[in-house]
């Protein structure tokens, strides 16, 4: 019997846990991955100032904080069910039931699939396979690669696979299906890269992005965007090439890839064999909220988020008496807001189990201030449109709450 | 077994004082490091194959690597579908790939076996009222 139950070991339940052990609260963590640190423990990227974020490192920083204040951190565990007892829930494991007054839900993100053709060979996997691999197992998925979709999460990790010595070919869009959809767009592509642009060391991305602002201006880019692709990092970025189909026999021996109209259309009479070892699709991230669902929290559709969001409130809170959530399940962005929204749960979950205190009061009027901060100097954004979207929630969870 | 491992990284470092562990896989002895998934143990060793789909054979490896998709899925000292990119190797472990079964929810032409799908029993039930 635990004050709460944290989901999830990944920045936002880690930091979560800290909070809820600094004001003296029993707390398990559970995580289904036998290392805690979740999604933080792939990330390794180049701020603008020069310095290295490194998911690897963050997480121990958040480990150790947790060790210090006796947290009890348990990895290899999946919960599948969760019901509502008389006093809190009964969080149903792999490893048992556990019993907790309160609930935080910090599961993080999946991936969207964009299934092609042949996606199911050996040496076909997802971005975020290819990133584990590469940064925490330091495992090489292949001698040459490509990467099918283009969007911010998957520009960030194939620089992550070329500063670990691994040959991408390029990257190319998916071939349009029912599916691929806003993927296999070229504009709607061309919107998302615009998001990193400032990332780029890429002259021409970078210059693209300073009048890219107007639709019509981003169709004319499409339209115009060079036959050779963009290059980033010396690596050649297509929005005008699809990957139609992935080939082989036993594992992947190449793709097929075609020019594309700026919609996506295929230019027949285009098709060319690329001989690749290695395929990792993109397809963006949705909140992973299953849990949320099972136990009866209200959900709200909001597409700057990224899809199925439990409802919540600016302070974490459900609707659902005891249950909160943090981090990418309320909505796509980055670690550091992630660990940010943490904190903040955990001292919610803190006030809930205390009661009225000046000075926790006083550190949840911070932590708010923190998330608020942390999202707007984001270096990466998944989606411009994130304060809207995070106003929307807010609404949603005052209709439901008083409507 | 280090053919497929980064072992320099420029701002991870030196992969270096890894502890090896000797585990099987489909009765072949590989070597992984402490820490390493039954995943990343073997594609470390070349090998990406881990099952082939139940009912047509074809070949299937890793796809997300964190759970969610459970392509991964292989028997782990006896113990069937366990995801082998959630799963950390152990000394003398022994991992079988998932293998081809066969398919007795198909159709059957065969009038001594008992109704395999709920179609086939609706009709021999019909079949029955009508007769």
């Amino acid at each position: 019997m635990y004050d709460v139950l944290i989901i999830g070991a990944g920045p936002a339940g880690l930091s979560a846990a800290i909070a809820c052990r600094e004001w003296n609260l029993s707390v398990l963590v559970i995580d289904e991955f036998p290392k805690p640190g979740g999604r933080l423990l792939g990330q390794l990227h180049e701020e603008p100032d020069g310095k290295w974020w490194n998911g690897i490192e963050e997480a121990k920083i958040l480990l150790e904080k947790a060790k210090q204040l006796n947290t009890e951190i348990r990895c290899s565990i999946s919960a599948h069910h969760i019901e509502k007892n008389d006093h809190g829930f009964n969080v149903y494991t792999n490893e048992g039931v556990f019993e907790a007054d309160n609930l935080l839900i910090a599961t993080g993100a999946a991936e969207t699939p964009a299934p092609l053709p042949g996606w199911t060979l050996p040496g076909v996997m997802s971005i975020g396979a290819a990133q584990v691999m590469t940064n925490v197992h330091r495992v090489r998925v292949g001698n040459k690669g490509i990467v099918v979709g283009v969007n911010v999460l998957s520009v960030a990790i194939a620089r992550e696979m070329q500063l670990a010595g691994i040959d991408l070919q390029c990257m190319a869009l998916p071939a349009l299906n029912p599916v691929t959809a806003d993927y296999g767009n070229p504009v709607k592509v061309m919107e998302g890269l615009l998001r990193i642009a400032h990332l780029a060391p890429s002259a021409a991305i970078r210059f693209g992005s300073s009048f890219l602002k107007g639709d019509g201006a981003k169709d004319l880019a499409v339209k115009f965007f060079p036959k050779s692709g963009v290059k980033m990092w010396g690596m050649p970025i297509h929005l005008r090439k699809a990957v139609t189909r992935i080939n082989g026999k036993n594992q992947v021996e190449s793709v097929t890839i075609c020019d594309i109209s700026a919609k996506g259309e295929i230019i027949p009479g285009s098709e060319k064999t690329v001989e690749v070892d290695f395929v990792c699709i993109a397809g963006g991230l949705y909140p992973l909220a299953e849990l949320a669902a099972v136990i009866g929290c209200p959900f709200q559709y909001i597409e700057e988020l990224g899809g199925h969001i439990p409802v919540h409130n600016e302070q974490m809170e459900t609707p659902v008496e005891g249950l909160f959530v943090a981090g990418n399940i309320t909505g796509i962005e980055s670690g550091k807001v992630a660990r940010a929204q943490g904190t903040l749960a955990g001292l919610s979950i803190a006030n809930r189990v205390i009661g009225t205190d000046g000075q926790l009061e006083n550190q949840i009027q911070q932590a708010k201030m923190n998330v608020k901060t942390i999202r707007e100097n984001a270096t990466i954004q998944f989606h411009p449109g994130i304060e809207k979207g995070r106003n929307q929630m807010e609404e949603t969870f005052y209709n439901i709450l008083h409507g | 077994m280090n053919k497929h491992r980064i072992l320099e990284h420029p701002v991870l470092g030196k992969l270096a004082n890894q502890k090896e562990m000797t585990f099987t896989f489909d009765g072949k002895k590989y070597i992984g490091y402490e820490g390493d998934t039954i995943a990343s143990a073997l594609l470390a060793n070349g090998i990406r194959k881990l099952r082939v789909h139940e009912e047509t054979g074809t070949p299937r490896g890793i796809y997300c690597n964190i759970g969610h998709c459970f392509e991964c899925r292989v028997t782990v000292d006896g113990k069937p579908g366990v995801r082998a990119c959630l799963t950390e190797i152990n000394r003398n472990m022994v991992i079988e790939s998932g293998k081809q079964h066969s398919t007795p929810f198909k159709p059957t032409d065969n009038e001594v076996d008992l109704p395999r799908t709920y179609s086939e029993f609706e009709n021999i039930y019909k079949e029955e009222k009508e007769g």
